[in-house]
């Protein structure tokens, strides 16, 4: 039973999860947005017929290719764990969780077994409009099939379109668009995939001004730092306005999670936002948990509020609200009376396996149709997670983590938009060459992009504790009764698996990068 | 069927040639991805990563038995 439930067993496996996904998520974003810069690069090629443009979108495939090639299958990883070390998570998240991937993995093999070959295998062997063809559908495919990844990460935030089915103890999916159109989903797609065009845009200006450097590839490394640039710039300003869009979805959703990314404890009307600050630990406590003082902060007053609430003098609550409820207009349910709901959930799924035990068919009739009844899943069920909390204060997720991801996160995205514009302006202007500092800028922002699009993840997944599906389902009551030794052992196994990856990837791209585009073995 | 065949015959040959004239860089980053999907499947998912539930329970009843109690009969710490 989970009450002898290991917390060392919870730990680990939460740790081997975020190894795993974390390394996973070094090679995604470079292959969302680089195929689409290649398939730019392979459009003008087209249209121009200049071998030059050949010979730089075949460059730049390579590099996508080495990335799409290690990276390939480590998301698999991740699937083998759910089955393993996140067993009741699996089961009782049901099918929702399981056709997306199913048409995820569909998407995949199709793309990458046919279109892919003819991106590297068809240069000269099929029509160029063909070829042209597949470098698009590679592009479209790859960003698709993260499409279906989110969209299951995005039910886990907001679950949404489902109904709990007692008997067989697992989620329902009673309403595909409704979980497809979840308002997180289509946020979190739009910001994640435009900041792997950020990222992918970030990378080809980084090798691109290295070369510049050297003195090597002027031609490729100009072309390179255009469409970069102007991608790069596109994306960022649409990295802004859809994080913007996604801070006001998770307002409503998540208003724990979005108080902990400002370390708001106290709501407030006409909320400021933190542009800048350091946290410490308090005196003052919510139950037995320190409260964040800022040691020092730069606000932007109002901001917070005109964001969530697209209105100055908005009530944005924060974490102490939310933890202690409000009963004027407000009507913030307390986290307390929530635990209170999901024990009454709770207890009517006891009586149901009661019943089912001395097989009482009446009262089993009786609370099935107590499943169905949408007052009760709307106003009970939907705190069932709340049941497995002992104080209100564990519904707080890690605050300082929280906050620091967010703000490092935003910070390197505005410094991003900066980067794309500059590069376009110097190039233009005929300047770049001559301003050897900005070069080394940008290749020392290609770690920088890896780190926020990293942060975004950290926050997102730690923004949700202690839930692994928002509200229905803490992280501890998901894990499997297996060993904590054995998670142990394969937490090893991954960190040494990826890192070899890793650096693997690294050293061919390295080796690549420096031969160049020029090398005979690329030029068919 | 002559047609299938051919059809069938230059979708091979695509691959064959394809593999056959690999780059350098090519030729290593499929030894990786051998090496790695053996790694995945052969060695951590028959290993290391059995389905918990598939492996403790004969059919799905037990499974939804077992899990119902696991979310049921819980104080669960939260850190």
């Amino acid at each position: 039973m989970i009450e002898n439930v290991d917390m060392s067993l919870v730990d680990w496996s939460r740790a081997q999860f975020a190894l795993t996904a974390i390394y996973h998520w070094f090679f995604v974003p470079l292959t969302l947005g680089l195929s689409f810069i290649v398939a730019f690069m392979e459009t003008i090629y087209v249209k121009t017929g200049n071998e030059k443009w050949k010979k730089l979108t075949k460059f730049w495939m390579t590099l996508f290719g080495i990335n799409f090639a290690i990276g390939i299958a480590t998301g698999l990883i991740l699937e083998f764990e759910f089955g393993t070390n996140w067993s009741n998570y699996s089961w009782f998240v049901g099918d929702i969780f399981g056709a997306p991937l199913a048409i995820e993995g569909i998407l995949a093999f199709f793309l990458e077994s046919t279109f892919i070959a003819v991106m590297f295998f068809g240069w000269n062997k099929v029509s160029k409009k063909f070829h042209l063809t597949s470098t698009w559908l590679v592009a479209i495919g790859a960003n698709l099939s993260a499409l279906w990844i989110l969209v299951a990460n995005a039910w886990m935030q907001n679950p949404v379109g489902m109904t709990f089915n007692p008997d067989t103890a697992r989620n329902e999916m009673i309403n595909f668009w409704a979980v497809l159109f979840n308002p997180v989903a289509v946020d979190k797609f739009l910001h994640t995939i435009t900041s792997g065009f950020l990222l992918a845009s970030v990378f080809v200006l980084g090798i691109s001004s290295w070369y510049l450097l050297k003195g090597r590839e002027e031609w490729l490394a100009k072309r390179s730092i255009l469409i970069a640039g102007i991608f790069g710039l596109i994306s960022s300003l649409a990295v802004a306005f859809t994080g913007d869009s996604s801070a006001r979805t998770l307002a409503k959703v998540q208003p724990v999670k979005f108080a902990a990314f400002e370390a708001l404890y106290e709501g407030k009307d006409n909320a400021g936002l933190i542009a800048f600050g350091i946290l410490k630990d308090s005196d003052q406590k919510i139950g037995e948990k320190n409260i964040k003082n800022f040691v020092v902060k730069i606000e932007i007053p109002g901001l917070l509020s005109i964001l969530s609430k697209g209105d100055k003098n908005g009530f944005v609550p924060g974490i102490r609200d939310l933890v202690s409820g409000s009963s004027d207009e407000r009507q913030i349910l307390s986290v307390a009376q929530k635990m209170e709901k999901g024990r009454y959930a709770r207890d009517i799924l006891n009586n149901y396996k009661e019943a089912k035990r001395i097989n009482d068919k009446e009262q089993i009739e009786k609370i099935k149709n107590i499943f169905k009844d949408r007052n009760f899943i709307d106003n009970y069920f939907r705190y069932f997670g709340y049941s497995f909390l002992k104080t209100p204060e564990e519904a707080i997720p890690n605050v300082s983590v929280s906050f620091y991801t967010f703000h490092l996160m935003v910070m390197l995205g505005f410094f991003f938009i900066l980067v794309c514009a500059i590069s376009v302006f110097l190039l233009l202007k005929g300047t770049l060459l001559k301003n050897k500092w900005f070069l080394w800028v940008t290749i020392f922002s290609v770690p920088l992009a890896y780190i926020a699009s990293e942060s975004g993840w950290v926050l997102t997944e730690m923004g949700r504790q202690p839930w692994i599906i928002q509200d229905l389902m803490p992280v501890s009551a998901a894990v499997s009764q297996i060993s904590a030794g054995s998670v142990i052992i394969t937490f090893i196994l991954f960190a040494v698996l990826f890192t070899a990856l890793l650096f693997a990837e690294v050293s061919i791209m390295v080796r690549q990068i420096k031969t160049g585009p020029n090398h005979k073995e690329e030029v068919q | 069927m002559n047609y299938i065949f051919q059809k069938f015959k230059s979708v091979f040959n695509f691959y064959y040639d394809g593999f056959r004239n690999m780059s350098l860089w090519g030729r290593k980053v499929w030894i990786i991805i051998i090496i790695k999907v053996i790694i995945i499947f052969a060695v951590l998912k028959i290993f290391f990563f059995p389905d918990f539930l598939r492996k403790n329970f004969k059919s799905d009843k037990q499974r939804s038995e077992y899990v119902l109690d696991q979310i049921t009969c819980s104080t669960v710490i939260n850190d």
